[in-house]
């Protein structure tokens, strides 16, 4: 039988699926990152994220990205998953 | 190949020279000599000779054999002489039969070696040129149609594809003198390493020539930098995509079109090499519409956008030229467009009103009231560009003028102003604001020589915060 023969195209990637972190069932007791990816207005919607949740108890920390149509720089995605438990990303205007 | 020891001959049936040189041969063999007979057509000739059967080529391609007949003599497994075609007083120096073509010709030329006919080489390099091609292979079964199942396996642009064989994937490669392994850029969103050969298989299905290659690997390279931000431009809900604009001496030696039409459709390099870099940024990245591409309407500019600047009958120095590379240097500009907006203005006959057209169409980009965060580039043409000539403007000049032309009171541009909710921040009501930031507004000259028009292909998010169009030398 003849067959053709091509060359694939693609990266070739087997990308690893991650599992996501459960989410959890309460807030207390964690540390919440409100990460603002420089877009317009994501500050209006993250500063009352933050009086909503520091007026509860919650831990707050802000991070924020240098532009919204980069992605995260390692280091911030790094900073933000050692020092939070979960995180709220503001992504419009 | 591993040859004997004494002698090989190489010849095809089919080549007069051959046939002229039988009698010398078989006088070789008869002195005793160790003569090895490869033929490249006709198993059976030379008739008496007990030739090797060479029909698939295969020791003519390893020995790198030309022209037949070409004679080698091997001592200790290496060739010492090498003769192509027939000159009887080297033919007995070598084998040091005196009278070796006794009746025969002094001279006659040879043939071209079957390994040489049009596509063979291809077929030869894929078929016993060694490994050095490393991408996967997808065999398809006999019943697949190929396009379809390109198409299926998501390669596909939506336009069909020229199918990527070893064949035509060697045959790109050997438009450039880079190793088909090195990296040329690592190529967002999923941030894949791609080589020259990833590069060589999607212009191959894009319809580059290998001509091509070059200005494909250049126009990869400059859209891969942090400056120009593909991920970026990719991944933005706005229209635009990568606009690749070439200079130098290399777009028309590839025969691209920078005249009538060079926006549009029917010139092959145009075409594909605009192409070829958004199949990459596809397969390699993992760059696709409602994946990582968000794009509200996109463009037709990306499935491909790619010109030349004609640079011979502009006034002005060439887009690269003005950005920093040497006069004569081919050169490839990414540009982050949104698309075409053609400009009409067939009575200016005057640099000063020109270029308040100019202005006045330059201000709608994105929208009229939004100014420093859109770029654009304004592609003048020849008709046009030969009012600039005439009254002695040079781009600078026609630049500075747009410059003051395009500042307006942000009175009128702030939220709510002219019945418009969008517009700049109240805080900047004061100011006087320049549609486009330092730098922002590239000019070209291209089009054909009828029609007082201009072009202008809108950017999008300026700078530090999307896309800095950047300038490459095309490297050979």
């Amino acid at each position: 039988m003849t067959t053709i023969e091509l060359l694939d195209p693609t990266s070739e990637r087997q990308p690893v699926t991650r599992e996501r972190v459960a989410r959890p069932a309460t807030l207390e007791g964690l540390t919440v990152g409100l990460l603002d990816i420089s877009k317009p207005r994501g500050d209006v919607f993250l500063d009352r994220l933050e009086e909503l949740l520091s007026s509860r108890g919650v831990e707050v920390l802000r991070y924020r990205k240098p532009t919204f149509t980069k992605p995260a720089p390692a280091d911030l995605r790094y900073e933000i998953s050692v020092r939070c438990d979960a995180v709220v990303e503001a992504l419009a205007d | 190949m591993d040859l004997p020891d004494g002698y090989t001959v190489f010849v095809k049936a089919t080549c007069p020279t051959c046939q002229t040189v039988v009698p010398a041969l078989t006088r070789l063999r008869e002195q005793g000599a160790d003569l090895t007979v490869i033929t490249q057509d006709d198993p059976g000739f030379p008739a008496g000779l007990h030739p090797l059967d060479d029909t698939e080529l295969r020791r003519s391609y390893e020995a790198g054999v030309e022209i037949v007949p070409t004679l080698l003599r091997v001592e200790g497994g290496r060739v010492t002489d090498t003769l192509c075609g027939w000159l009887r007083a080297d033919w007995e120096r070598v084998t040091g039969v005196a009278g070796l073509g006794e009746g025969l010709p002094e001279h006659s030329a040879g043939c071209g070696s079957r390994t040489l006919d049009p596509g063979m080489p291809e077929r030869l390099a894929a078929r016993y040129g060694g490994d050095i091609l490393r991408s996967r292979r997808v065999e398809l079964g006999e019943l697949e149609d190929v396009f379809e199942a390109m198409d299926q396996r998501g390669w596909s642009d939506g336009l069909p594809l020229v199918p990527p064989t070893r064949e035509r994937v060697l045959r790109m490669l050997e438009g450039t003198s880079r190793d088909p392994s090195e990296v040329v850029a690592v190529v967002p969103p999923d941030l894949v390493e791609c080589t020259v050969e990833k590069v060589a298989i999607n212009a191959v299905m894009a319809g580059c020539r290998p001509d091509y290659l070059p200005v494909v690997l250049t126009a990869v390279e400059a859209a891969c930098t942090d400056e120009f931000n593909v991920h970026g431009l990719l991944a933005t809900t706005w229209a635009a995509g990568p606009v690749v604009v070439v200079n130098g001496p290399i777009a028309e030696r590839i025969g691209m079109n920078s005249g009538g039409n060079a926006l549009g459709q029917g010139n092959r390099a145009n075409a594909t090499i605009g192409r070829a870099l958004q199949l990459v940024v596809r397969n390699v990245g993992g760059g696709r519409p409602g994946g990582v591409d968000r794009a509200a309407h996109g463009n037709p500019g990306k499935y491909t956008f790619c010109f030349a600047e004609a640079e011979r009958s502009s006034p002005w120095e060439a887009l690269a030229v003005e950005r920093g590379l040497p006069a004569g240097t081919s050169a490839v500009t990414l540009f982050a467009g949104s698309g075409v907006q053609p400009l009409s203005d067939q009575l200016s006959r005057t640099p000063e009103s020109l270029a308040r057209s100019y202005a006045a169409c330059l201000q709608v980009v994105a929208h009229p009231k939004l100014v420093l965060t859109w770029d654009a580039m304004l592609v003048v043409s020849p008709e046009h560009a030969r009012v600039f000539r005439e009254a002695g403007w040079s781009k600078a000049r026609l630049r500075e003028e747009l410059d003051g032309l395009l500042r307006r009171p942000g009175a009128e541009l702030v939220r709510g102003a002219g019945g418009i909710a969008e517009g700049v921040p109240e805080s900047l009501a004061g100011a006087e604001l320049p549609k486009f930031r330092p730098g922002g507004l590239l000019i070209v000259h291209a089009g054909g020589t009828a029609g007082l028009f201009a072009a202008i292909i809108g950017g999008w998010a300026s700078g530090a915060v999307g896309s800095e169009p950047v300038t490459r030398e095309v490297r050979e």
